[in-house]
């Protein structure tokens, strides 16, 4: 039953890419600034985070331009933020076509991560812009960034899973999850740099984001700072409690979607 | 061809209602769940919770190449069963053993996007049933052309009609090739053209293809032409399993309750309890053109009434009511005492072959609405006539019992 689940899983794997197509062909279609909206609202936090950390704040840069240090910063947030809300509420905004038709739930949510991925990539091609302007290019680092990506997927797939799964039958959580990454953003170093508050860096290591940012400034800013081991293992402890947690939850509801959405 | 497709054994599923459904939301979950305690302190019995067995016990087999009618009154689990069968969701107790793909059509244009065009909404659907994009591409062909919709391939489906909406569906479906195709109630969509060539096409894919194919269907008269077999469900349960003449015919002969009626008028001073159509000699409610049609309305009444007037409104298929009868066209009126009574109705059916239904109202002395229940009965006139001659496709919905002389 089990191998047949995951069998099943790999043959529909094409609706999975059909599933992410619709989303993003249906989202830009009828806007009139098409995809440039994947890049305001992120590019916005950006200006906003620069603003009042670094120019009101006068937080520490640590010696690199700090627009560029909150444009990594949010890069991984917006991964996990996007990631997270589209996989929480993937299975409900599919209701109709989970009440009809059998497919392995699971390509719901993970076609979701295909739509936040895309959204991804423009922001992605925003920081190479900053980069290339304010002349930070990331040393050999950089080559990093897709494990410490993955990271974040791992993430924000696994809490997802768990909240997609719960949202169908609380409805609450449609609400909740756009309060906690509002939240999240503040309690998550975005804005700042932990190197330099030492009495609040172990603290802010227990958010399991803190060492996916803290791992992402490492290989994209480059400024030879030593890695951070402490917040990075929380991180990597979290993604693996969260996947492994999550998709037992998920395969033991997914059997009753169907009656309950 | 006598290979094994379909078993089922003791299959249930329990639907738990009322209080579990209700709890939407976090805080009636945490609610329902102080008020568990509470009672749990106050030494109470188990807390009441509904339960509702929509299938049970049901064990059936199906070989390849059957085509299997499932018939039932809404509510009997016939929607339910195909739900489980095609793992849509898991039953309660019980085996399902299914050899080969599965592909199921309950709903038509499930998973249709409506701001996407005609092509990309074929690949779409073509998808969510399992289909590879390469084979999508072998179809696509003959998708087009027997949805009829080549000129519009490019416009959202959006700006359809419902009858090319519904033509795109299931033409995606019937080009799945699966081994095994599960169809719901689908073809009473689209206009009579398509339904004969969706009905040819089923008839096609089991045939000719050797798949298997159930067909759930309130249209009794296509499910007796295309398939082999028939089973009647009845509050969940399998209450007859044979010939789609046989299934049909206890079908007809169920008891109809009160509660399954939609009493959409009246003060309910006097209610219709029953509408009965005893067939002649058969046991179907299958009547020929120009045969004897008799309609009982069984009643009750409250408390002593004044005078009631009886009324019945006959509707073909596409709602369209097509003829009524009032008891004062022939002059009569009833006085209605305290107990139940009934009154008949008997006529010369005057239809062309179709099915159709029956709503019967009670109005008092000033023509005020006692009672009106809709679509209480209904019956199928077959294609023939009364005295044996074949129907011969002649246009009308009514034909008239008129005399002809040179």
């Amino acid at each position: 039953m089990e191998a047949h689940y995951w069998r099943d899983l790999w043959r529909y794997r094409e609706l999975l890419g059909f599933l992410a197509w619709r989303d993003v062909k249906v989202r830009y279609q009828q806007t009139f600034l098409g995809v440039a909206w994947a890049v305001v609202q992120p590019i916005t936090s950006v200006v906003i985070f620069w603003f009042v950390f670094g120019r009101l704040a006068k937080m520490p840069s640590g010696g690199e331009p700090y627009f560029i240090v909150v444009m990594v910063g949010q890069l991984a947030w917006q991964l996990f933020a996007n990631t997270l809300g589209n996989v929480s509420g993937s299975l409900v905004g599919s209701a109709q076509l989970i009440s009809k038709v059998y497919f392995p739930r699971l390509i719901v949510p993970l076609s979701s991560v295909l739509v936040a991925l895309i959204d991804f990539l423009f922001v992605f091609a925003m920081y190479v812009i900053a980069a290339l302007w304010t002349r930070t290019i990331p040393g050999i680092h950089a080559l990093w960034l897709p494990a410490f990506m993955a990271l974040a997927l791992l993430l924000a797939v696994g809490s997802g899973l768990w909240l997609c799964a719960l949202t169908v039958r609380f409805r609450d959580f449609r609400i909740l999850v756009p309060f906690l990454l509002q939240i999240g953003v503040f309690a998550t170093p975005v804005g700042y740099r932990t190197d330099y508050l030492t009495k609040w860096r172990d603290v802010l290591a227990f958010n399991p984001m803190t060492g996916v940012i803290d791992a992402f400034r490492w290989s994209l800013l480059g400024g030879g700072e030593s890695f951070a081991w402490y917040s990075f293992g929380f991180s990597l402890g979290w993604a693996a409690f969260f996947v492994l947690s999550g998709i037992w939850y998920f395969r033991r509801t997914e059997r009753t979607f169907a009656d309950d959405i | 061809m006598s290979e094994l497709a379909i078993r089922v054994e003791d299959l249930s599923k329990l639907y738990k209602i009322s209080h579990l459904a209700n709890q939407r939301t976090v805080r009636d979950a945490v609610h329902h769940g102080m008020r568990l305690v509470w009672r749990r302190l106050r030494w109470n019995a188990r807390p009441k919770r509904e339960e509702f067995w929509a299938l049970r016990d049901l064990n059936f087999e199906m070989k390849r190449g059957e085509v299997l009618g499932i018939i039932g009154r809404n509510g009997a689990g016939k929607s339910t069963l195909l739900k489980v069968l095609s793992r849509i969701t898991e039953p309660t107790t019980g085996r399902i053993t299914l050899r080969g793909r599965v592909a199921s059509l309950l709903e038509v244009g499930t998973g249709f996007h409506p701001e996407l065009s005609g092509r990309d909404n074929i690949y779409l659907n073509g998808a969510i049933h399992g289909l590879t994009r390469a084979e999508i591409n072998r179809k696509f062909e003959q998708i087009v052309e027997f949805a009829e919709v080549t000129r519009f391939l490019d416009t959202p489906v959006k700006r359809y009609s419902s009858g090319m909406y519904v033509r795109l569906a299931f033409a995606v479906a019937a080009h799945l090739e699966p081994d095994i195709l599960i169809v719901d109630e689908v073809l009473a969509v689209g206009d009579a053209t398509f339904q004969k060539k969706c009905l040819g096409k089923i008839r096609e894919v089991s045939t000719e293809e050797g798949r298997t194919v159930l067909f759930v269907s309130h249209n009794l008269s296509s499910v007796r032409q295309l398939c082999s077999r028939a089973i009647l469900l009845e509050q969940g349960r399998l209450a007859f399993d044979g010939l789609p003449g046989a299934a049909i015919a206890a079908y007809t002969q169920q008891d109809r309750t009160k509660s399954d009626y939609k009493h959409i008028a009246g003060d309910g001073a006097v209610r219709i309890t029953a509408l009965r159509m005893p067939a002649d000699g058969g046991a179907e409610a299958i009547a020929s053109i120009f045969g004897e049609m008799r309609i009982e309305i069984h009643y009750e009444a409250k408390a002593a009434v004044g005078s009631l007037e009886f009324f019945i409104l006959v509707y073909a298929d596409d709602g369209e009511c097509v003829a009524a009868s009032f008891q004062t066209d022939s002059g009569a009126r009833v006085a209605a005492g305290a107990e139940t009574r009934s009154i008949s109705v008997s006529f010369k059916n005057p239809f062309a072959p179709g099915r159709y239904m029956v709503s019967a109202g009670i109005f008092d002395a000033f023509r005020q609405f006692h009672d009106w229940v809709e679509f209480a009965e209904s019956f199928e006139v077959s294609s023939g006539f009364a005295d044996g001659r074949a129907f011969d496709q002649r246009l009308g919905r009514v034909s008239l019992e008129a005399r002809w002389t040179p």
